[in-house]
């Protein structure tokens, strides 16, 4: 069994939102020309992160999941809803955006001003629904467990944005080819930095070995270590 | 779908100029990952195998032509200030549709796709071409719209996927093109280009090189088309 610390520290680095999953990469190349702008909406992803994927993490186990409606009593038993997990998990995503954008309206209007038009980009920012869909994939047992992945996913995108932010800022003053100028040097700085990240691929969590042969196996799909050994590498 | 063309556009032909110009534009000039930026979240991740970016490609296709349909036609009746929700429920709903279709007749293909079928939903080509264009338009330009926007997407996984692919695993659609590794009695390193000497890069399999690929896409567009090139 996987500890909530090792959730926690795993979904920072070794399966950071941005350079393994490549979720939020819309609004994560739109908003890091300055750092300022990038805290902003880093902030904002933890929030929205950590504060939505405990509701939906709510609902998957009490309403979608097959037999989670056991507690409505036995007749309810072997209803399976998922099937409506998306368009719920949207809905609670994008009426919570909603009020995170009002109370900042509210109470911080400097930062609202700041990032503009970004705060409502922020319910169609994958990483957001990405967290909500990889808790329900992975079926964390409890809520503190889905809440350290969110958080952690949530900083490991903060951490993401506002070090490319930085190095954006520092680019401009580099003698970048013309057609490589903005977008391109961009993705490929985020693929050098993924680079970088992978090597937190090592970090050996939990206490058995068996474990760790089980992490590489759900993390192969992106590695695409799959492939590997289906060509018999 | 014709008839209500008919109705509104009796002037204008079906594939006029300019509803040809909707299609063919996003391929390459106005492409919605390398030049407006759109839907890089769920593309590359599943870029690893041809197969895997032709299945995404289709369902993207599906869900904005639908979505530019339904949208367009509703155009005049939601509300500018719950249009998002409204767009959203749409696009989810449709999401729900590939998502069970998938599961259904193509298990395998949809346990590896994972949640990025489901991510489909927040794919910022879908929210971004409703948006800008059906919340505005007739429907059938936004049919037109959604179909070249698709194709654009499409177009530039399978591109992707299939550098990814040849020299990832050296493998097309799953078929071997480049010789298998495996040893034989006859040859210890394989057969094919592998007997040669030749390896795998297996950096092409891991997520990172998905950047740096479209980030070439980008310099080689880049570089063709002066106009699009930013000065920082």
């Amino acid at each position: 069994m996987e500890s909530t610390l090792d959730i926690l520290v795993k979904a920072i680095f070794s399966e950071n939102m941005i350079f393994a999953y490549f979720l939020g990469m819309c609004s994560y190349l739109a908003v890091s020309k300055t750092v300022k702008t990038a805290v902003g909406l880093g902030a904002a992803v933890i929030f929205v992160l950590t504060v939505t994927v405990p509701v939906n993490y709510l609902l998957e186990n009490y309403l979608l999941k097959p037999g989670a409606l056991e507690w409505l009593g036995a007749e309810y038993a072997d209803l399976d809803l998922s099937f409506l997990s998306f368009i719920m998990f949207i809905a609670v995503v994008a009426s919570i955006v909603q009020l995170v954008e009002m109370l900042v309206e509210k109470f911080a209007p400097a930062l609202y001003g700041a990032l503009g038009i970004f705060l409502p980009l922020i319910a169609v920012n994958c990483s957001i629904l990405g967290g909500a869909l990889f808790m329900q994939e992975r079926q964390y047992s409890t809520i503190l467990d889905a809440t350290a992945f969110a958080f952690g996913s949530g900083i490991g995108w903060f951490i993401a944005i506002v070090a490319i932010a930085a190095i954006r800022e520092k680019i401009r003053y580099s003698h970048v080819p013309a057609p490589l100028r903005g977008l391109g040097i961009t993705f490929i700085i985020t693929g050098l930095m993924g680079m970088a990240f992978m090597s937190f691929m090592g970090i050996k969590y939990g206490k058995e070995e068996q474990k760790e042969v089980k992490t590489t196996v759900t993390s192969s799909i992106q590695t695409g270590q799959v492939t590997n050994n289906n060509t018999g590498k | 779908m014709s008839e209500v063309v008919k109705t509104k556009a009796p002037s204008e032909p079906l594939f006029s100029k300019k509803n040809r110009k909707l299609i063919t534009d996003p391929l390459t000039d106005n492409n919605p990952v390398t030049i407006q930026v759109l839907g890089i979240c769920s593309a590359l991740a599943i870029t690893v195998q041809v197969m895997q970016g032709v299945v995404m490609g289709l369902s993207v296709i599906f869900v904005t032509i639908m979505g530019n349909l339904v949208i367009s036609m509703l155009r005049n009746m939601i509300p500018s200030k719950i249009r998002i929700i409204v767009q959203l429920v749409v696009v989810a709903a449709l999401v729900i549709i590939v998502d069970q279709v998938l599961a259904a007749f193509l298990p395998d293909l949809s346990a590896k796709l994972s949640v990025f079928v489901g991510l489909i939903i927040t794919n910022c080509i879908i929210m971004g071409r409703l948006e800008a264009f059906a919340m505005a338009n007739k429907p059938w330009p936004s049919v037109m719209d959604g179909l070249g926007n698709g194709l654009g997407y499409a177009g530039l996984l399978v591109l992707v996927a299939f550098f990814r692919e040849l020299f990832g695993s050296g493998s097309l659609f799953g078929y071997p093109v480049l010789g298998s590794p495996i040893p034989t009695e006859d040859s210890p390193l394989g057969t094919g280009l592998f007997a040669l000497g030749y390896a795998n890069n297996n950096m092409m399999v891991l997520p990172p090189m998905a950047l740096i690929i479209v980030g070439v896409i980008i310099w080689v567009q880049r570089a063709r088309n002066k106009e699009l090139q930013e000065t920082h």
